[in-house]
């Protein structure tokens, strides 16, 4: 019934530490979403959720416990040899959320940026290098001449646009954000944000914007998945799930984000979670309750959840 | 509460220089502020901006290379910045206290939590051991901690982000000091959290009736913790007002960036507008407006002569040239219209808040909502 392509399919993945011991931590458990090419999905819980977790294990840089992780149809765990990884690393990148840490102080700009064309052999020359590094910066809206500095000699907003030259210098399909914007300044994030559409409607990228700010994840992405203790507990188009909020989580989580209206502010009433349902041991499986919203229930709360759409507007599946 | 209008902080034409290898960083630029009983200030600004290094002034927490070239901070008609070492230890923690950033490094590690808490009572009030000891467990059940009781023995580690954000706060309050100084109180912290610690910090002003400078960048917290809001920009103050003056009728062009660049409930999908630009480097500040090089609406007088306050209100102050009788007229950006409107609508209706104290009343222990803390 979908036409649009999947880039990326997440099944039942689990990523437990310290498996059989006293101390397990079940940090994902048990999550599955598709990501459709071109879009951006938006993977939003506190921390310990286990979104960046899921992140990880999504790029491989953490085996999963179970599951599938499938990008262009292929399982990531079946790539054993070293070129099917460096293949897999070419299409898939990474952008991370401490600029001050993700950038090595000993490295220039360019040899940062090159990195990725070094390893992939993607240069013909050190000319067609430097061409290529000075290309991406001037697409990520920093100066050519910028590239024989150090990191050292660039804001938080200028780092995390290095950053993303950096991700952008193997030509990937798909990005994973872990909360790119998290430690930047309200003014940059704009910036930053207003990059990342621009990049992605120039050359088509697929991204997993991984965040715990509501509404700036509203604002990016076409898609919303909210995680909590590990689960994936609802799914949907981003506007309806911030809007109308099925599952009791999201609406406490919703109506904790701060508004910059002082009289919105005044009335504000904070929806309190009470998380006990969650580990009372009834199956639960994702169930579509209006087209494309995902909510995690068991068999006798699905009512619940119809009758809640219906009240919000919204029109239910069967 | 309304007859409190008095300054309990008094902060004149402060100037602070850093002295540092590249050369004299201009940090603090000519700053007033006040502080008035039980109200909550909130410095609004990007990092840089000079907010920190304005509480620290406050705290007489300035590093060794800082130079006060200028100005005044006065406490209860005292200069903080004349007092000696002693005089500062005696204020510092009792009469002025500081929540900061973030709650994982602030708390010393080796120390049992009910120890910590304790302390500014055995050092500024001379408690025995055991009143201490008391009254850090009133603090702490007061700070909502659970099980008070087992927990006041426990380590810093044993707790969670915002559990120890609370701990801090305990500490911060437990002399009920008359200022409190919260730093980015809530920027390391979940939303829920935030939320949970935000309400805990207005119901304890009520209840101690302290008076709080809040800072941050985060505007939505601002909207619903101040009852004033300065903004701050490469050292200076460029706007100053009661909430709903800064928030509904903004007049600074930098004030109308900050708000246009937060998506909102209604922002709806495009592009998010955003300041261009990075703010200047306070080693050369510039000439005039500082905030000229990245304003859409600068004039030639902007990179000239720095503007002085405009009056908006009583209350409400802007610097920028855009306020002078002589600017043309400018049309600010859309959302900053869709507030003016607001505003405009509710000047009628006679609803907008003109700097009163947010406080309901309450001020006693024990009315009816004590329910969500204590227990």
């Amino acid at each position: 019934m979908d036409t649009r392509e999947k880039i990326l399919e997440v099944k039942h993945l689990k990523q437990y530490f310290n498996v059989g011991k006293k101390d397990e931590v079940r940090a994902v458990d048990d999550v599955s979403f598709d990501i459709y090419k071109g879009e951006t999905f938006g993977l939003v819980g506190e921390s310990g959720s286990g979104k960046t977790t899921t992140g990880r294990a999504i790029i491989r840089l953490l085996d999963p416990t179970d599951g599938q992780v499938l990008f262009n149809g292929r399982d990531v765990a079946s790539l054993k040899s070293k070129t099917d990884m460096m293949a897999f690393r070419r299409e898939m990148q990474m952008i991370f959320q401490d600029p001050y840490a993700s950038l090595n102080p000993r490295m220039k700009v360019k040899d940062i940026v090159a990195e990725g064309i070094d390893i992939h052999h993607l240069a013909k020359n050190d000319q067609d290098r430097t061409n290529q590094v000075e290309d991406l910066l001037e697409t990520v809206g920093l100066n050519r001449d910028h590239s024989s500095r150090y990191p050292n000699e660039f804001s938080g907003g200028q780092r995390q646009r290095i950053g993303i030259a950096r991700a952008l210098a193997v030509q990937p399909d798909f990005i994973i954000a872990d909360e790119p914007i998290s430690a930047l300044d309200v003014s940059i994030q704009a910036q930053v944000v207003n990059l990342m559409k621009e990049l992605q409607e120039q050359k088509g990228l697929t991204y997993l914007f991984i965040a715990h700010d509501l509404s700036m994840v509203k604002y990016i992405s076409d898609r919303i998945g909210v995680m909590h203790y590990g689960k994936l507990l609802e799914i949907g188009p981003a506007e309806e799930v911030y809007n109308h909020p099925l599952h009791l989580y999201t609406e406490s989580l919703v109506s904790a984000v701060p508004q910059p209206d002082p009289e919105f502010e005044r009335n504000r009433r904070q929806v309190v979670y009470d998380s006990t349902p969650e580990f009372d041991g009834k199956k639960r499986q994702m169930v579509e309750i209006t087209p494309q919203h995902f909510v995690r229930a068991s068999e006798d709360e699905l009512d619940t959840y119809r009758k809640r759409a219906t009240e919000a507007g919204l029109k239910t599946l069967i | 509460m309304e007859n409190a209008e008095e300054n309990i902080l008094e902060v004149k034409d402060l100037t602070i220089d850093f002295h540092t290898y590249a050369g004299t960083v201009k940090a603090i630029r000519d700053v007033s502020f006040h502080l008035k009983k039980g109200e909550t200030l909130a410095i609004v600004g990007e990092s840089g901006s000079g907010k920190t290094v304005t509480t620290k002034t406050v705290m007489g927490l300035l590093a060794n290379n800082a130079e006060v070239v200028e100005g005044t901070v006065k406490f209860r008609g005292k200069d903080i910045l004349k007092m000696t070492q002693k005089q500062l230890e005696d204020i510092r923690g009792k009469d002025i206290a500081e929540i900061f950033q973030d709650p994982m490094t602030s708390l010393d590690p080796t120390m049992r939590i009910g120890k910590q808490i304790a302390e500014p009572l055995r050092i500024h009030k001379g408690y025995s051991r055991e009143k201490a000891n008391k009254q850090a467990l009133e603090m702490l059940k007061l700070v909502g901690i659970t099980n008070a009781e087992e927990r006041i023995n426990d380590y810093p580690h044993q707790f969670s982000g915002g559990m120890r954000q609370r701990i801090v706060i305990a500490i911060a309050l437990v002399c009920y000091p008359e200022i409190l100084i919260a730093d980015e109180p809530t920027t390391a912290l979940d939303v829920t959290i935030q939320a949970q610690i935000l309400d805990l910090m207005k119901e304890l002003q009520e209840k101690i009736s302290t008076s709080i400078i809040f800072i941050t960048h985060d505007l939505g917290v601002v909207a619903g913790m101040a009852d004033r809001v300065a903004v701050m920009y490469a050292g200076k103050i460029v706007e100053y007002g009661t909430v709903d003056e800064i928030f509904y009728n903004p007049q600074h062009p930098y004030t109308w960036g900050l708000l246009n660049s937060m998506p909102t409930l209604d922002t709806a999908k495009g592009k998010l507008e955003s300041i261009p630009g990075t703010p200047p480097d306070l080693l050369d500040p510039p000439a005039g407006d500082p905030f000229a090089a990245r304003n859409p609406y600068a004039m030639k007088i902007d990179e000239q002569k720095e503007p002085p306050f405009f009056k908006v209100s009583d209350t409400h102050y802007a610097a920028t040239w855009l306020l002078h009788p002589d600017a043309p007229h400018v049309e600010p950006p859309v959302e900053i219209k869709r507030r003016q409107e607001v505003y405009k609508k509710r000047l009628q209706e006679g609803t907008i808040n003109q700097g009163h104290i947010h406080s309901t009343g309450n001020t006693s222990f024990g009315t009816d909502d004590d329910d969500a803390i204590g227990e």
